[in-house]
C-alpha cells in the first residue's frame, strides 16, 4: 500500500505539478487544513490580501501580466461571496483564475451551518466551470482538470469548493498521465487553406481595409503579438485595437490608429465605419465598440477570428468566421500570405493610398487633443507626463474604472503585450490597486503603476496594506477630481446636469492615508510641479499614493454618444450642446 | 416616441421567433441540470418544456430534451452556449415542425366521475394509445402519449367529464428511419 495523503496535501501537490509559485488568499475556518499545509511547500508563496475581492483582482493582475493562471484561496461563506466580483470580472475579460474555496464539512452542507453558502450555486454563472468535491478520491483529478479548463480555449475562472472534512481525509495520490477529456478542444477547428485563401483574396480586393484586434491577441501569448506586427507590415493595412488589446501592436507606430470604440479616436472609429474590409482578430464586438449595431460598419465585409464559437455572430453578422486561437491563426495566415504574395506591400500601395489619405484627414482632427492649462492640472496632461517620464522603464499599468481609465487608454502608449491590465467587460471600480499588487508579485523588478480615480481606489484601498507587507513598490497615481467622473459626465450629457450623488464629499487626505499605511504620499496641485513630483514618485522604492489634483470639470473626449454609430462622434466640449438635437450629424 | 437617452444602445430588430427542439447529451453529475437551466434563465432564453433522464448507466450519460423558442440568432447562441458547458457532449437542434423528427409528450390523467362519463372519457383518449393504469368504482387513471397540443386539447375536452388531476412530461424526441442524431 502506497503513502496516503490528506486532501490538503493533494491540493498542494497539484499546485506544485502546475508549477504554481504564488497564491493570493485569506484564511478562515473552513479552509484552515489547507493553510496548515502551506508551511510544508516552500516553492509556493502565499500573499495575504485584505479582502477576498482584492485577492481575486491580484490573481487577475498576476495572470494578465505573466500569462500564467492566477490562483486564489478563500474560505467558505463570506470568503466565497467576496470573491464573486473578481471571478465575474475574470469571466468577462477571459482571465485564467483557479479559485479554491473551503466549504463546511459534507455532513453539514445544506443545514445553514456557520459560514455556509451554496458556493458552487452562486459562482456557476461567473465561472467557466466549478466543482464541489465530495469525495477525496476525486480531488486530484478535479484540481488538475480545473487548471486545464481555466487555461485552455477562451481562458476564464474556475472554482473548486472543498469541504473541510475532505481536506482532512486521506487517500492515495494519483495524478493520471492520461489526458483528461479535452473540455475546450472539442470547439477548436482546423484552419483550412481554402479559408486562408479566401481571407487573402478578400484582403487583395480591399481598398479600405482595417485590422480590428482585441484581447484575444494578448491571451494567445507574446508570439501572437509578434505575428500580428508581421502581418501588419506584410499588408500595410491600418490597425486599431480594443481596450483589452492595447499593447499587442505598438501604440506609437504610424500604422496604429489608436483605440476604437466609445472613447476611441476619430480616425479609428471612422476607419471602422467607412472600411470595406474589417478583419477582427480576437475581439468580440462588444457594445462599447459597436455603438449602434444596425449602423455598425455598414459598407464592409467582415472577417472574425475568435477562439470562442459563441462570440461569432452573437451581435454582428460576419462574412467569414474562423474559430481559432489567434496565434495559430496568424501563423498559418502569415505563412500562406508570404508564400503566395511576394511584394504585396508595394504592389498594393496604390490600392490603399486613397484610404490612407482619408485616414490622415481624420487624424488632422487630433481627436485626443485638449485645452491645456497653466492654472490647473488637466487629467490628460497628467497621463501624458506620466507616460513621457516612465516610457523607457517598461512600465506595467493597471487602472480602475471611469474617466481616468479612458484617459490612460488614450494617452499612455503601450509597446508590448501584458503591460496593460484594466477591467473592461465588467467595469469593476476597485480593480486597479489589487491588480497592481498581483502584477508586482509576478514582476518584482518592474515599475507598476495603477492609474486611478479617487472614487474607484477607495473601494479596495485596504490592499495598500498588502503592498506594504510584501514590499511591493506599486505606484497609485490618482487623478483626483472629487467626482465619480464618468458618472458625472453621463449626468451632464444625458440627465440635464443633475449630478445626483456623483460628488464625493469628505474625501480622505491621501498623503496622510499613505503615511498611515506606512508608504509614501505625494500630492501635486499645480501643472508646474507635476514633472518633479512624478519623478519623485518614480524614484521611491516603496509603495506610493500620488494624489494628483486635476480639473474637476474635465470630460472625456472624443466619445460616441449613446446609441450612435461610429461616424457621429463628439469631439469636445463645444460639441456637447448638440447631443440633444436629434437628426443632426454631429461631426 | 423618442427613446430615452441612455448609455446603452436601443434594441435592434431580430428575426422571426420559431420553436426549436434541442437534444443535449450531458454527463449525469451533480448540478448539470442547474447549469443548463441557469444558462437559459441567465441569458433570457425560454424553456417551454424539459425532459431529462439518464440513458447510459455505465457512461453516466443523460439526455435532455428541451423545447425552446427564439429568433434564429438566439437559437444559434443557445446551441453554442450549451456546447461550451464542460459536461455537455453534444447538442442537436431542429425546428419543431421538422418532418424527420418524432416527438411525444406523456400525460397521466385522473378522471373522477360516474360510469357514463368515465367511459366517454376513455373514448376521447382512444387515439392516443391510452393505458388504464388504475381504476376504482369512482375513478380512472389514464396514460396517454401524444403531441403537446393534442394533450392540451384532450385536457380541455376531459374537464367536463370529471378530469381531476393532470401530470405531464416535457417532450422527448427521436429521428425517423435509420438515422440517429449527430
Amino acid at each position: 500500500m502506497g503513502k496516503l495523503f490528506s486532501g490538503a496535501e493533494i491540493v498542494f501537490k497539484v499546485l506544485e505539478h502546475h508549477k504554481v509559485e504564488h497564491i493570493f488568499g485569506y484564511p478562515g475556518g473552513a479552509v484552515l487544513p489547507i493553510y496548515d499545509e502551506l508551511k510544508n511547500h516552500k516553492t509556493i508563496k502565499h500573499i495575504l490580501a485584505r479582502h477576498e475581492q482584492g485577492a481575486g483582482h491580484a490573481a487577475e493582475g498576476y495572470a494578465r501580466s505573466s500569462g500564467k493562471p492566477g490562483v486564489m484561496l478563500v474560505t467558505s461563506g463570506p470568503g466565497a461571496t467576496n470573491a464573486v466580483t473578481a471571478l465575474t470580472d475574470a469571466y468577462m475579460d477571459s482571465v485564467p483564475i483557479v479559485c479554491i474555496s473551503g466549504q463546511v464539512p459534507t455532513h453539514l452542507i445544506g443545514t445553514d451551518a456557520f459560514q455556509e453558502c451554496d458556493t458552487t450555486g452562486i459562482t456557476r454563472p461567473c465561472t467557466k466551470h466549478n466543482w464541489l468535491v465530495k469525495d477525496v478520491n476525486d480531488l486530484a483529478r478535479v484540481m488538475d482538470l480545473a487548471f486545464e479548463v481555466a487555461t485552455t480555449g477562451r481562458p476564464g475562472p474556475v472554482l473548486v469548493d472543498i469541504p473541510k472534512d475532505i481536506q482532512f481525509k486521506k487517500t492515495k495520490f494519483l495524478l493520471k498521465n492520461k489526458k483528461n477529456k479535452k473540455p475546450n478542444e472539442k470547439l477548436n477547428g482546423k484552419i483550412s487553406n481554402s479559408n486562408l485563401d479566401k481571407i487573402i483574396h478578400m484582403m487583395k480586393k480591399s481598398s479600405r481595409p482595417v485590422f480590428y484586434t482585441g484581447g484575444g491577441v494578448i491571451n494567445s501569448g507574446p508570439e501572437a503579438s509578434k505575428l500580428l506586427r508581421e502581418l501588419v507590415s506584410l499588408t500595410g493595412f491600418p490597425i486599431t485595437s480594443t481596450l483589452q488589446g492595447l499593447g499587442a501592436y505598438p501604440g506609437d507606430d504610424p500604422m496604429f490608429l489608436g483605440m476604437l470604440g466609445m472613447h476611441g479616436t476619430y480616425e479609428a472609429n471612422n476607419a471602422m465605419y467607412n472600411c470595406d474590409l474589417m478583419i477582427n482578430i480576437g475581439a468580440r464586438f462588444d457594445d462599447r465598440i459597436t455603438g449602434k449595431v444596425d449602423e455598425f460598419s455598414p459598407k464592409s465585409k467582415k472577417i472574425h477570428v475568435d477562439i470562442d464559437p459563441s462570440s461569432i455572430g452573437k451581435t454582428i453578422k460576419v462574412d467569414l468566421a474562423v474559430v481559432s486561437d489567434v496565434g495559430s491563426f496568424l501563423k498559418s495566415l502569415n505563412k500562406r500570405f508570404k508564400e503566395k504574395n511576394k511584394d504585396f506591400l508595394n504592389s498594393n500601395k496604390s490600392n490603399t493610398s486613397k484610404w490612407w489619405k482619408d485616414i490622415d484627414k481624420w487624424r488632422q482632427k487630433k481627436s485626443l487633443g485638449f485645452k491645456n492649462s497653466n492654472e490647473v492640472i488637466k487629467p490628460q496632461h497628467a497621463v501624458q507626463r506620466l507616460y513621457e517620464l516612465s516610457k523607457h522603464k517598461d512600465a506595467y499599468i493597471t487602472t480602475e474604472v471611469g474617466q481616468h481609465q479612458m484617459w490612460a487608454a488614450q494617452h499612455y502608449k503601450f509597446n508590448k503585450p501584458n503591460r496593460w491590465m484594466t477591467s473592461g467587460g465588467l467595469g469593476t471600480m476597485g480593480y486597479g490597486l489589487p491588480a497592481a499588487v498581483g502584477v508586482q508579485v509576478a514582476n518584482p523588478d518592474k515599475l507598476v503603476i495603477d492609474i486611478a480615480g479617487e472614487a474607484s481606489v477607495l473601494m479596495t484601498m485596504q490592499e495598500m496594506s498588502t503592498a506594504v507587507q510584501y514590499n511591493l513598490p506599486i505606484k497609485i497615481f490618482i487623478l483626483n477630481n472629487q467626482y465619480m467622473g464618468m458618472v458625472r459626465q453621463w449626468q451632464e450629457l444625458l440627465h440635464e446636469k443633475n449630478y445626483s450623488e456623483s460628488y464625493t464629499a469628505a474625501l480622505p487626505d491621501f498623503v496622510k492615508l499613505a503615511e498611515a499605511y506606512g508608504c509614501v504620499g505625494i500630492q501635486a496641485k499645480k501643472p508646474d510641479e507635476l514633472d518633479e513630483k512624478i519623478k519623485e514618485m518614480l524614484n521611491v522604492n516603496k509603495p506610493v499614493i500620488f494624489d494628483c489634483l486635476v480639473d474637476p470639470n474635465e470630460n472625456c473626449f472624443p466619445m460616441i454618444p449613446s446609441g450612435k454609430p461610429h461616424n457621429q462622434m463628439l469631439l469636445g466640449p463645444d460639441d456637447e450642446k448638440e447631443i440633444s438635437s436629434e437628426g443632426k450629424v454631429l461631426v | 416616441m423618442k427613446a430615452p437617452k441612455s448609455a446603452y444602445s436601443a434594441a435592434v430588430k431580430t428575426g422571426k421567433v420559431e420553436k426549436h427542439i434541442m437534444v443535449v447529451w450531458v454527463d449525469n453529475e451533480a448540478g448539470v441540470l442547474a447549469r443548463v437551466v441557469g444558462l437559459f434563465s441567465g441569458r433570457g432564453y425560454n424553456i417551454e418544456s424539459l425532459a431529462v433522464a439518464e440513458i447510459d448507466k455505465k457512461q453516466k450519460l443523460s439526455r435532455i430534451t428541451l423545447v425552446t423558442s427564439g429568433s434564429p440568432e438566439v437559437i444559434s447562441q443557445i446551441k453554442k452556449q450549451l456546447e461550451k458547458l464542460v459536461p455537455v457532449h453534444k447538442v442537436a437542434d431542429f425546428m419543431r415542425n421538422d418532418p424527420k423528427i418524432i416527438f411525444r409528450d406523456m400525460a397521466l390523467l385522473k378522471v373522477i366521475s360516474n360510469e357514463k362519463k368515465r367511459s366517454k372519457a376513455k373514448k376521447l383518449c382512444k387515439k392516443f394509445d391510452p393505458v388504464i393504469l388504475d381504476k376504482s368504482n369512482k375513478s380512472i387513471v389514464i396514460q396517454v402519449t401524444a403531441l403537446r397540443r393534442e394533450i392540451d386539447k384532450l385536457v380541455s375536452d376531459l374537464k367536463p367529464l370529471g378530469l381531476a388531476s393532470v401530470s405531464r412530461t416535457g417532450a422527448v424526441a427521436m429521428t425517423r428511419g435509420a438515422e440517429v442524431f449527430k
